[in-house]
């Protein structure tokens, strides 16, 4: 965990309210893994007063990428910064997946802005395992295209790809995959990880999903991140415990 | 002159400087550790720990409001055993100063815990927690009630030898009067001010933004009202009180001095800029070198109403 000022190498709409950010920061990016957070102060007064936290989108060298949209306040601050602009990083943050259990086939799954843990996940990938990518969004006009190789696209309106749920693309699909042994990665709103979560066990397909909450601290202190435990002793913190878990270990 | 002399002694506890971090905002040091030296920081006062292991409070436990956050966390801890057997091996480790913030629903409880937790020699002075105010029970109603707050500190005063510090609530009037009960019944030192009670709403939902309905506020947004109660107690009665609400930089570090307050906590700052504490403690130095103070005891009170 490293606290960075980090210069901003560019900050892109690449869609309809969609961002992607690139800074310069030689520490996280060295230590960066897919499925783990950055908490960013997008602003150096008290408004807003806390840090905003992002999954790392990709690592390039020294440079870490971030996609985002506007939401509130601290978003519409963030989508001005401009190159040389200087940003306080506090990262890498969270577990991370986990890539070394057995499965041969990576399914990835995400819904809206949940694509943007990926691009670095694919490149942790790469050459060890096969990957599958089924992504959705709203309308084309929110396709996220990034740095994916093929990949097979939902969207609510039916303007790309197939018209619906990515978990209906998904189940389209899946008996094409019955020889491998399959693990699936998924990321995005809440409602599609509650469908994920059912769908994964009914299929008893392995399932890590990357869940997100607001956070003060981003690293255990402030307990404000909780999500229930699936024995419902207790919660997890997603910033410390997560924000990655085995798809049956919780509660959403 | 380079001797300035940062340190304060409230009670029987010797604290190498005044910049002591607040309970709820560093856990049991373990997670913060690896962004400041704890060693140097005049103290930390951990997470409340309540006899029994506490779940804390569904999601949602926070949201940001202006230069503010609302928390309703729920007392979460890991216990009085679990603190005992896994959290104080690292404390011990640390070096640091350490200071136990205590919650109870029941003053048996209190008791029972301040009991347990004396015989660590690496624990130098309690808090009580008399002033929680997101759980049912216990917490406010203590809190708001002078006769509950003057019974938990006479029964835990028998309990321990160490120093020991009463947490006070703001949501209350006068709360001077609280600082007084707490000084007669024999507390070293008041803290104060814990959180407001605060609410949020989703215009779009017309939900509360946090779960519990209510929360408490800290931050920025809170350190006028806890300058005025730390003045309000300085004012009034004679007894150190250690400040907190809303100090992010030297410069609110100093205010709270100077308007009575013997030390300060850090709380929500440590969220954005954990390392904060070492910075203040730097600033304070620089502070007292620029104005020819040799003893930062000196600024407590130094007010100037004329």
């Amino acid at each position: 965990m490293i606290i960075e000022n980090s210069k901003v190498i560019s900050n892109i709409e690449i869609a309809n309210n969609i961002f992607l950010l690139t800074v310069r920061s030689p520490q996280i990016a060295s230590h960066g893994k897919a499925g783990q957070f950055c908490n960013i102060k997008v602003s150096n007064s008290n408004y807003p007063l806390l840090r905003r936290p992002f999954s790392i989108c990709d690592i390039n060298n020294d440079e870490v990428s971030f996609l985002f949209n506007i939401v509130g306040e601290g978003t519409k601050i963030l989508s001005g910064k401009k190159e040389n602009d200087v940003i306080n990083i506090l990262g890498p943050l969270g577990n991370g997946f986990l890539l070394n259990d057995d499965f041969d086939l990576a399914v990835f799954v995400a819904g809206g802005l949940g694509i943007a843990p990926f691009p670095l996940l694919q490149k942790e990938l790469k050459n060890k395992k096969q990957i599958e990518r089924f992504f959705g969004a709203r309308t084309a006009a929110e396709i996220i295209t990034l740095d994916f190789e093929e990949s097979h696209w939902a969207t609510d309106d039916g303007s790309l790809g197939r018209r619906g749920t990515v978990l209906d693309l998904l189940d389209s699909e899946i008996n094409n995959f019955t020889n491998y042994k399959l693990k699936i990665f998924g990321c995005g709103p809440t409602p599609m990880l509650k469908a994920l979560q059912k769908y994964s066990e009914e299929k008893k397909i392995k399932c890590e999903i990357s869940v997100e909450s607001a956070m003060a601290c981003g690293f255990g202190i402030c307990q404000g991140c909780p999500v229930e435990k699936n024995d419902k002793s207790g919660f997890y913190l997603i910033c410390k415990d997560g924000p990655v878990f085995n798809s049956s270990d919780v509660i959403l | 002159m380079n001797n300035i002399d940062l340190s304060v002694s409230i009670g029987k506890l010797k604290l190498k400087n005044p910049v002591l971090l607040a309970s709820g905002t560093v856990g049991y040091g373990n997670e913060i550790s690896k962004f400041i030296d704890l060693s140097k920081i005049g103290a930390i006062v951990t997470k409340s720990i309540s006899l029994k292991p506490r779940k804390g409070n569904p999601p949602q436990r926070i949201v940001e409001t202006s230069s503010g956050m609302l928390n309703a966390i729920g007392l979460a801890n890991v216990g009085l055993e679990v603190f005992v057997k896994e959290k104080l091996p690292f404390l011990e480790e640390l070096k640091t100063t350490l200071i136990c913030n205590i919650a109870a629903s029941s003053i048996e409880e209190y008791v029972q815990c301040i009991r347990i937790l004396s015989e660590h020699e690496i624990i130098k002075a309690f808090e009580i927690n008399v002033s929680c105010p997101n759980v049912k029970d216990g917490g406010l109603i203590f809190g708001n009630n002078i006769e509950a707050v003057k019974k938990i500190t006479s029964e835990v005063r028998k309990a321990t030898e160490k120093t020991l510090l009463i947490k006070l609530s703001p949501n209350t009037a006068d709360i001077w009067k609280f600082a007084e009960a707490a000084k007669n019944e024999g507390a070293d030192a008041v803290s104060a001010i814990n959180t407001l009670v605060g609410a949020a709403f989703d215009i779009k939902t017309k939900k509360p933004k946090i779960k519990n309905i209510t929360g408490g506020l800290s931050g920025p947004a809170i350190k006028p009202v806890a300058l005025a109660k730390v003045f309000e107690i300085h004012r009034n009665v004679d007894i150190p009180i250690i400040g907190i609400g809303g100090i992010s930089n030297t410069e609110d570090a100093i205010e709270f001095l100077i308007a009575g307050a013997s030390a300060v906590q850090l709380g929500t700052i440590n969220f954005i800029n954990p390392n904060a504490g070492i910075e203040i403690i730097e600033g304070l130095k620089n502070y007292c070198l620029q104005n020819n103070v040799n003893n930062i005891s000196k600024l407590t009170g130094s007010y100037n109403l004329s």
